[in-house]
């Protein structure tokens, strides 16, 4: 942990993303202290310009609600369905991968193709649509996002899983007698578990990118303020009002990239190759 | 914000001032207006398409027998004078002399009976539902034109506006199939103005009709209507000064005190007194919490609409007090509730009722950005009273699904009165309008056999004191009963550059024509 600690830390930018990413989950978890009402309360008179009253920093919004209030609280939702949806695909993409990798032939072919089918549907298109049957909330976005999610997770496992699958310590597991759930769980995952941490870290990055877009578009959970609804709803005001498509972009564009740079520094510092090249 | 709205709001009354006859300047002759239609008509046979665009521009190339001021007075149009005798049956309309059809051919009765008892019957659905109780259309002679009633009816009189009644010339489609007629691309009117162009997906070309009837009448030479089908562009176009007129809801309502603080920019919401647009947030009346009076009046007490006027409908309109919308005929202040914003009486009603956080389900229209805003504001003032609300957001096929399956509990809409609670009110109160698969019937399920016997009775009753006492006695029961939300009688600001003048001079705003306008 220490060795990997100090990996970490030699990548400047993956401690910056940490950091920022650190930042916006204390803003989420204070959001209620700081703003006790709602970010739905109109609490001023609409479009009130950032930095002209200290009680709405960042101004107001077409109704006079409070946008710093918006982004706290947006920051929770984002966090939320970004790791929740995550640990869903993973859920469901971490097994599939593992039975098709470890035992391969038909298993693989059947999984696979069923894998596949979920990959040559835009995933995009697909959120879309499953938000649209399922009614726009809190619980068929994260499934939404989660099933255009695991196929990749999928994927990586699935090869991760075929490359151990041939070492030596697996033979001799399955000689000592042990089962196959046992040899999956205890002896190959703990060994690809590296990879599929980036791949996490990056699907939580897309995950807000992707909850983001399908506010925008007015499919987000009407009861909910995320970034991407603020984003919608500002984007026909855009040029009376900037500050209210500004502030949560700035906001979407800084979570992602920083998640993106702890993905990158992850990356490094679970690689065995780049630890070997430092020793 | 308030001050602005204020001055936008005095120019306005400025430019409404204009009407003729106080105009200070001489009207200037000649020049073109550049208006912008949204979105592109299907066709322009008024007397066939109903459609929102058609009825904009066709109303300058077809005209009907009567204008109605904003009061919803009737004033000449191809009528010079009319009777409506005693008993309220029979009305006799004296025609302008030496009005020629645009083809050359003269107009005489003979056209108004033509169109009346054997175009419109065939064409138009709403007309037709008002013609039921009309027993013969006859001309005595070329001048004259008799409609002899079954019984009183008392909208009957506001039937006559050139949407609802556009006169076509009999001598182009009798014995002809009127939908099938090729004339229908090259309209043929009586109206101040001709069909010259139209290039699809981009503009369509009116010019001045050197024969109108009307002595010195239209001053435009031509009118281009613009199809840009973007609403950005659209404002750009009008900023450019590539369009000088942007009829109500053609740019987003936010973009309206921007554009109407440019340079030579004049705003007016007159010109919607006719189809008096009414919001309201419907109720289901067959079950749940809507059900219950306690929780329909506090409903309407917790919402604030002094602030939905001023935030997302730039101080325009006026707020409901009512079913019947501020310039329908018969509303009757006095008998009404007063249901003006009041948080402390709707927690006390909830409280009355024992109120304990159950949700209602919340399907807003979703008709573009202002409204889902106002769908937002609305949910955070029922909110602030305790109420839960569950919103449930879907597209426009949805929301009319939804809302013909009877499934929600509160919805917002707006729905035209066309003048007359005859004609556009009864329709969403009375039981024999309840039925699945529209948005637009009495979605609301409110049924009260005393509602259903009085906007009968009012139908039909004559003279007007008498339709006045029943109306007085309907608004008080629907106000009493809180049916419905009512919310605000909206306006969909028209504007201008300041140096076109006299634009709008009838209850019916832009869609009567151009006949008066000019241009400096």
């Amino acid at each position: 942990m220490k060795a990997f600690w100090s990996r970490f830390r030699r990548h400047k930018a993956a401690v910056a993303g940490l950091v920022v990413v650190l930042l916006v989950v204390a803003i989420a978890i204070a959001a209620p202290y700081f703003y006790p009402v709602s970010p739905w309360k109109m609490v001023q008179r609409p479009f009130l310009p950032p930095f002209a009253n200290p009680a709405v920093p960042l101004g107001t919004d077409t109704l006079g609600r409070n946008v710093a209030s918006g982004l706290a609280y947006g920051a929770r939702v984002s966090l939320l369905i970004g790791t929740v949806s995550t640990l869903v695909a993973l859920a469901v993409g971490v097994p599939i991968g593992a039975l098709a990798g470890y035992f391969g032939g038909v298993v693989d072919d059947v999984l696979m193709r069923f894998t596949e089918f979920f990959q040559t549907v835009p995933s995009f298109a697909l959120a879309i649509v499953l938000v649209a049957i399922f009614q726009p909330s809190l619980f068929s976005i994260i499934i939404a996002i989660a099933i255009v999610g695991w196929p990749p997770v999928a994927r990586l496992v699935r090869g991760e899983v075929m490359a151990q699958r041939q070492r030596e310590y697996v033979e001799a597991a399955i000689l000592a007698g042990q089962s196959h759930l046992t040899i999956i769980t205890r002896q190959i995952l703990p060994n690809v578990v590296s990879p599929i941490v980036v791949l996490a870290s990056l699907m939580v990055a897309s995950a807000i990118l992707l909850e983001s877009s399908l506010s925008f578009l007015g499919l987000g959970d009407p009861s909910i303020m995320s970034w991407g609804y603020m984003i919608g709803a500002a984007r026909t005001v855009v040029r009376q009002a900037w500050w209210l498509s500004v502030f949560p972009g700035v906001a979407i564009l800084i979570s992602v990239l920083a998640l993106n740079l702890v993905g990158e520094g992850l990356a490094e510092a679970l690689d065995p190759r780049s630890s070997r090249d430092q020793a | 914000m308030k001050k602005k709205l204020l001055g936008t709001l005095a120019t306005s009354l400025l430019l409404a001032c204009s009407l003729p006859g106080l105009a200070a300047a001489e009207p200037k002759e000649g020049g073109r207006a550049n208006v912008v239609v949204q979105p592109e008509p299907p066709g322009l046979m008024l007397g066939i398409l109903q459609n929102a665009p058609t009825q904009m521009v066709a109303g300058n190339i077809y005209e009907g027998l009567l204008r109605y001021d904003e009061k919803l007075n009737p004033k000449p149009q191809l009528a010079t004078s009319w009777t409506i005798s005693d008993d309220g049956k029979t009305y006799t309309f004296k025609l302008q002399k030496g009005v020629k059809w645009h083809d050359g051919k003269p107009f005489t009765a003979a056209d108004v009976v033509f169109t009346a008892d054997v175009f419109l019957r065939k064409t138009n659905p709403r007309t037709r539902a008002s013609l039921a109780y009309v027993d013969t259309i006859t001309a005595p002679d070329d001048e004259t034109v008799v409609f002899q009633l079954k019984q009183p009816f008392g909208p009957f009189i506001r039937m006559f506006e050139v949407g609802t009644m556009p006169i076509v010339p009999k001598h182009i489609y009798e014995g002809t199939d009127f939908q099938a007629n090729p004339a229908n691309n090259t309209p043929i009117g009586t109206g101040p103005f001709k069909f010259a162009e139209w290039v699809k997906g981009s503009y369509i070309k009116l010019v001045k009709n050197p024969d109108y009837y009307e002595k010195g009448k239209p001053h435009l030479d031509e009118i281009y209507w613009h199809v840009i089908p973007d609403a950005a562009a659209r404002a750009v176009a009008f900023e450019t000064g590539k369009v000088d007129i942007l009829p109500g809801g053609s740019v987003e309502n936010f973009d309206v005190p921007r554009l109407a603080k440019t340079k030579n920019a004049c705003i007016t919401d007159k010109g919607w007194e006719f189809l008096a647009p009414q919001s309201w947030l419907w109720f289901n009346h067959r079950g749940g919490l809507t059900a219950d009076v306690r929780f329909r009046k506090a409903v309407s007490y917790a919402i604030d609409r002094d602030f939905a006027r001023e935030a997302l409908w730039n101080g325009m309109g006026k707020v409901s007090t009512g079913p019947f919308a501020d310039s329908t005929a018969f509303r009757d202040e006095k008998v009404l509730v007063n249901y003006s914003y009041d948080p402390a009486k709707a927690k006390a009603l909830l409280k009355e009722m024992g109120y304990k956080g159950e949700p209602v389900r919340f399907t807003p229209m979703p008709y573009g950005e202002t409204w889902m805003r106002w769908a937002e504001a609305i949910k955070q003032n029922l909110e602030d009273v305790g109420i839960k609300v569950d919103m449930i957001t879907t597209d426009v096929a949805g929301w009319n699904k939804k809302l013909g399956d009877w499934d929600f509990d509160l919805s917002t809409t707006f729905l035209y009165q066309y003048g007359d609670p005859a004609l556009g009110v009864s329709r969403a109160y009375v039981s024999s309008n309840i039925a699945k698969g529209s948005p637009f019937n009495n979605v609301g399920g409110y049924s009260n056999p005393e509602v259903d016997k009085l906007f009968a009775d009012g139908a039909v009753a004559f003279p007007d004191s008498a339709r006045q006492t029943i109306y007085s006695a309907v608004q008080k029961k629907l106000s009493d009963d809180a049916v419905y939300a009512w919310l605000i009688d909206l306006k969909f600001p028209t504007l201008t550059h300041c140096n076109v003048k006299n634009l709008i001079t009838t209850g019916i705003g832009v869609n009567d024509g151009f006949k008066d306008a000019w241009i400096e």
